[in-house]
């Protein structure tokens, strides 16, 4: 859009790839003017703030540390020590990033303590292995004729059945959902972590980014082989009449 | 790496994502879309790629929690006793 015209006999400027160094790509949003004021009358002990958060956080931390805590009473606590843990330090919060990544930075730590506390070995992304470095090969990979395929390269051996014909019902039906919350449970813990926070809560990729420590591009593998099993379990089971 | 004029629907298939968060190099967005309005397989993977995500979606609405909200308003007022009697 500001295409800048050039003077004659100036020569183009160069074209400047803007690329962080390695590692550096995950910033995390900034603390808004609205997340300031939440603050502030949260630090003034103004209930309203409180319930305004909870409202919001409450119900993705729990499903957030379901991921890490194996049943749901156990999370509740670590999201109840989160909130203890909001309150205690929000006269140190320092506004370096939006008070939501905060907050969920407590609950990180909180469900990590716990998990240690119950010595259950709990996968999170900045301890476990990078898995989607681990398997090679792109999810459906198996639903098409190979790239060197003499007479059909790449292309699918037959496709993807149609989801035209399901009736709107069946799509959201409970069984539905609980078809795909098996997929999600059947994920890889870091797969698990991101298509959680993205797809069903909504975070945008910096805050995942942000929250988990990962690059954006190795933020977009782990969504893509995620939503791929997902849309897959949704295939086989749609397929059943 | 995508070296070929046109793309195949495996790779396709494989840069959905990519696609969906509009991280594709132009040319690369371009062949993509050329293929998806010559291939109903495709296109269909990629619809049901976006019906899942809202299916996705769907699950946050689901949760409430109207007993541990007391639990949670009680430790509000037990931290603010406390921070006005320092």
């Amino acid at each position: 859009m500001s295409e800048q015209a050039r003077q004659p006999g100036e020569a183009p400027k160069p074209i400047v790839i803007q690329q962080s160094p390695a590692g550096a790509d995950f910033s995390a949003p900034p603390t808004s003017p609205e997340d300031l004021r939440l603050v502030e009358a949260l630090r003034r002990g103004e209930e309203a703030a409180f319930v305004m958060l909870i409202n919001q956080y409450h119900a993705p931390l729990l499903r957030l540390a379901l991921l890490y805590v194996p049943d749901r009473t156990l999370a509740e606590e670590v999201v109840q020590d989160t909130w203890i843990g909001v309150l205690q330090g929000i006269h140190r919060f320092e506004a370096r990033s939006s008070l939501k990544t905060w907050i969920f930075h407590i609950l990180m730590n909180r469900a990590r303590t716990h998990a240690q506390r119950e010595s259950r070995s709990v996968p999170f992304s900045s301890l476990v292995d990078f898995d989607a470095e681990q398997t090679d090969g792109q999810p459906d990979a198996d639903r098409f004729y190979p790239l060197d395929h003499p007479t059909r390269p790449g292309q699918w051996i037959s496709f993807p059945p149609s989801w035209d014909d399901v009736p709107e019902d069946r799509l959201l039906s409970l069984e539905t959902r609980g078809r795909i919350k098996q997929a999600i449970q059947m994920l890889p813990p870091s797969q698990r972590e991101v298509i959680t926070l993205r797809d069903i809560d909504g975070w945008s990729s910096d805050e995942v980014c942000a929250l988990l420590s990962i690059s954006s591009a190795n933020q977009r593998v782990l969504l893509h082989r995620a939503r791929a099993q997902v849309r897959r379990a949704l295939e086989r089971y749609l397929k059943e009449e | 790496m995508i070296n070929a004029e046109e793309l195949k629907c495996k790779e396709v298939v494989g840069l959905v994502t990519e696609y969906l968060e509009a991280a594709l190099l132009p040319m690369t967005q371009e062949q993509l879309e050329e293929h998806l309005a010559r291939c109903p397989g495709c296109r269909d993977y990629l619809l049901q790629i976006q019906q899942t995500i809202s299916m996705l979606r769907a699950l946050a609405e689901e949760s409430d929690f109207p007993e541990t909200r007391q639990d949670l308003l009680r430790i509000f007022q037990t931290w603010k006793n406390t921070q006005q009697t320092p």
